[in-house]
């Protein structure tokens, strides 16, 4: 089975995420967190971690700063902030919905279709 | 809110796109050490780290570019960057460049040019506060000029004491000529135009003077103090706009009259009243001395708000029969009717199709700019078909080349609007000052915000016009094909050049309709100018004369004969006489009837009359049919004597001889001595009215003011000097009238027809311009093309005559179907200007004939050019080449 391809969205989600649960972090250490979580499931570009990452702060849910990692290369770090805490919790609550509401249907049995069809 | 706030961010990060960018350089550069450093510590050899670094990154450019997508502007940023290569391409096709952007010029400077023409006399409302309520009332069948239109003073009170629809009724004298007073100062005395208006004219117009105040009740009574108001052209010029003059006195005829105000700058009678006239002060009309004057008042009247035009029109029905001409004596008659019109109506009502008229061809003199670009554009298509090719392969989508081609486009005509608008500023300044035409409100022409609108539209509109279609021709093209050989031979090109066939059909189709337009045109012009006006106006020049008679006949008659004798004394002059009227210049009315008859309602007409000196009639050329000219000694009390034209002969005694018989005269007997010609009062196109001249001497009639016309084989110019100079040892109050050549007076009555003629024609001939342009193009664009073919045929033997005649005959073949297209399109077009045609008809074979042939020449010439070269190909230049 190949990787998965992110739903438009999604990414936005996994960086605030990411960074709610691990401080402040660098792009390269967003990426790589979230290849490792999903389990290398995710189909991810490196790259388009970037056009996530300007629209989040332009938006004002993150903010930047350079600063050195740990091993001693400098790199532009990226915070969750106050407003973008607050849009995770909303989207995280969409999304658990989202997800309850998908799997109901996707459970949908033939036969409970043909009723309401009767109906 | 954070939506806000992002558009803000994107706005401040389009600024800012230097930094920005090195700041994700530097961020990418990082992430590819980071991820560098992290493979190293898994144990890979350098090269294959750095490799795995970059693959999971997925492209830095890619990375780059997506990022710039959802940070910055990136419409604008394609914007700026097809602008930047539009401006580099077309800079480098400078030959391209100019003749695209001078041809778009020239269709839209004229478009602005006529849209300000048109929204000035059509579209926009008269200069004057709810200007709709404004309402110009007329007698219903206008037969007899100004007095026909007129009414009494009494009846204007009457009526705006007893209807109910209008919130004021004004009016102002019709019979003012023009330079009617003398103004004396410093220096000769200056002849001026003055017109009595009624007390209420300027507030019912919602007029405010700019200085001083209205007429007041007071100004308006018998043997009050005399007031006037100046016109602000006239104040200007005469007075350097000095305010100090309201107050003071000026000398008018004589009489010292204070100045009491002074009228803006907006406010211009004549081009609203009387088109091409000026009138340099207002006096109140004094409705007291002007009771006997019969219809003298043209009446004006502001309809109350909610009135609707019918409603006024039915009160008006039922009162207008009801008032008295006179209420001293009401046996004068009181057969009033009433037509009322719009003002806005009256003013350019009788200008509405004509304008339409101009409109379309303006617009079609666009459509065939547009159809001339896609031409061009087409050819140099073919030219870029490789680069744009290139461009596709290179990544660029579809929508992305017709966005840049649409982008040039713009440029074009965004750059031909500009030079339109400095060329419709210029020939809109030049025509605001063009006083001989007759066509109202033409003093207040200018290019407003509506005629900017106006041109940003067609600016828009004709680069979506023109830029499309070969923007998505070429969006569309074949890549490998183009790639190939840059699309030569390949079944592209033919298709393109059947494109280009048809643009070119279209376009001599359309040249073909304003050329028949305006040769319809041209011709009624003609045909208007071949007219038997009834008198020769090319021959005689006139001038009005200061004198004072103290309105004795008989010291007028001795005035007159005195000016008269010198002025024939002069050298050069062959001819002299005095008319108070001239013909197509000021009028007026009686009536005249035969004695001893009774006649129906409707029979008889009313008649322009005229009050002659002896020899006038020969003096301006009028032709005496039967009888005798008026005498000096035709001065008897009892019985006056009367000259008439042939309508009243024919009308009056139908199928006899007049002379010798006795008429009613504007109320006095009179004997027929002779019958004239008929003569066209008020201009070439309308049928003589009828007419009679009565004798000066005659102490029944009064003359209105006195022209003297002198008939001559020298320009009149050479003489003015000669007669000025007379006049003034007769008279040396004489003021310095111009002498003008009557000739003046029909050419301003015909002008309205010249000025729409000259422009169809203008348009016209652009068109056909522009058609050799396209054919030209389109031959020899397909002659380049077929060079190597050209170049074959002519090593295997043929000859350079055939080669000529081939490329000819296809020109001829794009010419041909254009005209028999162009031709269908005519006849329907010339029905719908029919109207507007005199003693033409609109499916004249002469013009239709003559249209065909010049567009056949100039077929023929655009093609010979192109026929020249192919025939002149080097066989084996042409075969090595390529």
């Amino acid at each position: 089975m190949g990787k998965l391809d992110l739903l438009q969205g999604t990414l936005d989600l996994m960086v605030l995420k990411t960074l709610a649960a691990m401080g402040p972090q660098h792009g390269y250490g967003i990426a790589r967190r979230i290849e490792q979580v999903s389990g290398n499931e995710v189909l991810l570009n490196q790259g388009t971690i970037y056009a996530s990452l300007v629209r989040l702060e332009q938006r004002g849910w993150i903010e930047s700063n350079w600063g050195v990692s740990d091993n001693n290369r400098k790199a532009k770090f990226y915070a969750i902030t106050v407003s973008g805490r607050k849009q995770l919790a909303a989207d995280a609550r969409y999304w658990a919905r989202l997800t309850g509401v998908m799997d109901k249907v996707l459970a949908m049995s033939p036969d409970l279709g043909g009723e309401e069809g009767a109906a | 809110m954070s939506l806000l706030r992002r558009c803000r961010e994107r706005v401040r990060a389009f600024w800012n796109k230097p930094a920005l960018d090195a700041e994700l350089e530097a961020e990418l550069a990082a992430h590819l050490e980071l991820a560098i450093d992290e493979n190293l510590k898994r144990g890979l050899a350098p090269e294959e780290a750095r490799r795995l670094a970059l693959v999971s990154l997925g492209g830095m450019e890619q990375a780059k570019e997506q990022q710039r997508e959802e940070r910055g502007l990136m419409t604008l940023d394609i914007l700026l960057q097809d602008l930047k290569y539009t401006l580099r391409t077309l800079g480098r096709d400078r030959g391209f460049t100019t003749v695209a952007i001078l041809i778009l010029a020239l269709g839209i400077g004229a478009n602005i040019a006529v849209f300000s023409v048109v929204n000035t006399l059509l579209l926009r409302p008269l200069p004057f506060t709810h200007s709709e309520q404004l309402v110009r009332i007329l007698e219903k069948d206008p037969k007899g000029g100004e007095s026909s239109m007129t009414y009494s003073t009494d009846a204007m009170q009457e009526f705006q004491a007893k209807n109910r629809s209008f919130q004021q009724v004004t009016g102002y004298f019709a019979f003012s000529g023009p330079d009617n007073n003398k103004l004396t100062g410093k220096g000769q005395p200056e002849p001026v135009t003055g017109l009595m208006v009624a007390g209420n004219f300027f507030p019912t117009l919602g007029v405010e003077p700019l200085l001083g105040r209205q007429f007041s009740a007071e100004d308006c009574l018998k043997n009050s103090r005399p007031v006037t108001m100046l016109s602000y052209p006239f104040w200007k010029r005469r007075f350097g706009a000095n305010p100090g003059l309201v107050g003071q006195t000026i000398d008018i005829d004589g009489k010292q009259v204070t100045v009491v105000g002074v009228l803006p700058n907006t406010f211009d009678f004549g081009s609203v009243f009387s088109p091409g006239a000026k009138v340099d002060f207002f006096g109140p009309a004094i409705f007291g001395d002007m009771e006997d004057w019969g219809n003298t008042m043209a009446l004006v009247g502001r309809l109350k708000p909610g009135v609707t035009l019918g409603l006024a029109q039915s009160e008006a029905d039922s009162l207008f029969p009801q008032l008295h001409s006179n209420l001293k004596h009401p046996e004068y008659g009181d057969n009033y009717t009433a037509n009322l019109m719009g003002l806005k109506d009256y003013v350019s009502g009788k200008l509405r199709r004509s304008l339409i008229v101009l409109w379309c061809a303006v617009g079609m003199i666009l459509l065939i700019v547009c159809v001339n670009l896609s031409n061009l554009l087409l050819a140099r298509a073919a030219a870029r078909g490789k680069e744009f090719a290139l461009r596709t392969a290179l990544g660029a989508g579809r929508g992305r080349i017709v966005r840049q081609l649409l982008t040039e486009s713009l440029v074009l005509s965004g750059a031909g609007a500009i030079l339109g608008l400095g060329m419709a500023f210029v020939i809109v300044a030049w025509l605001a000052h063009q006083g001989s035409i007759a066509l109202p409100l033409l003093g207040s022409l200018r290019i407003d915000g509506a005629a900017l609108g106006w041109t940003l539209l067609i600016a828009l509109a004709t680069s979506v016009l023109f830029g499309l279609a070969p923007g998505l021709r070429m969006g569309r093209g074949n890549l490998q094909a183009a790639l190939k050989d840059g699309g030569r031979g390949a079944s592209e090109g033919r298709s393109h050049e059947r494109m280009r066939a048809v643009l070119v059909v279209s376009e001599v189709g359309l040249a073909c309709v304003l050329l028949v337009g305006a040769g319809l045109l041209l011709r009624s012009f003609l045909q208007v100018l071949d007219v038997d006006l009834g008198f020769e106006p090319s021959h005689s020049a006139a001038i009005s004369i200061a004198y004072d008679d103290v309105g004795d006949a008989v010291k007028r008659g001795a005035i007159w004969q005195q000016v008269i004798q010198r002025v024939k004394q002069i050298p050069g002059v062959e001819g002299a006489g005095i008319s108070d009227n001239l013909p197509m210049s000021v009028n007026r009315s009686w009536g005249i009837s035969a004695k001893g008859h009774t006649y129906r309602k409707g029979e008889l007409a009313d008649t322009f009359v005229y009050v002659v000196s002896p020899g006038y009639l020969h003096s301006i050329g009028m032709r005496l049919v039967k009888g005798r000219d008026i005498r000096w000694e035709d001065n008897d009390k009892k019985q006056a004597v009367v000259v008439i034209n042939e309508t009243v002969a024919r009308h009056l005694w139908p199928g006899e001889d007049p002379v010798g018989r006795i008429a009613y005269a504007g109320g006095v007997e009179a004997q027929v001595i002779g019958v004239v010609a008929d003569v066209h009062e008020t201009n070439a196109e309308t049928e003589a009215g009828w007419q009679m001249y009565l004798s000066a001497t005659a102490p029944q009639f009064g003359p209105v003011g006195a022209n003297l016309v002198v008939q001559t084989k020298l320009p009149p110019a050479a003489l003015a000097s000669g007669v000025t100079r007379v006049l003034r040892e007769i008279n040396p109050g004489q003021p310095a009238n111009e002498f003008r050549p009557i000739q003046m007076l029909v050419d301003h009555a015909s002008s309205p027809r010249r000025f729409f003629m000259l422009l169809v024609g203008a348009f016209a001939g652009l068109g056909l311009l522009l058609a050799a342009l396209g054919i030209y193009g389109v031959i020899s664009y397909s002659v380049t093309q077929r060079t190597q073919e050209i170049g074959i045929r002519m090593a295997l033997g043929s000859s350079t005559g055939r080669v000529q005649r081939d490329v000819i005959a296809k020109t001829l073949w794009l010419a041909v179907a254009g005209i028999v297209l162009g031709t269908v399109a005519s006849l329907a077009v010339a029905r719908l200007i029919a109207s507007m045609l005199f003693a033409t008809s609109p499916w004249d074979g002469g013009t239709f004939a003559g249209m065909a042939v010049a567009l056949l020449a100039v077929a023929l010439v655009s093609g010979y050019i192109p026929a020249r070269r192919a025939s002149r190909i080097d066989p084996m230049v042409a075969l090595r080449d390529n």
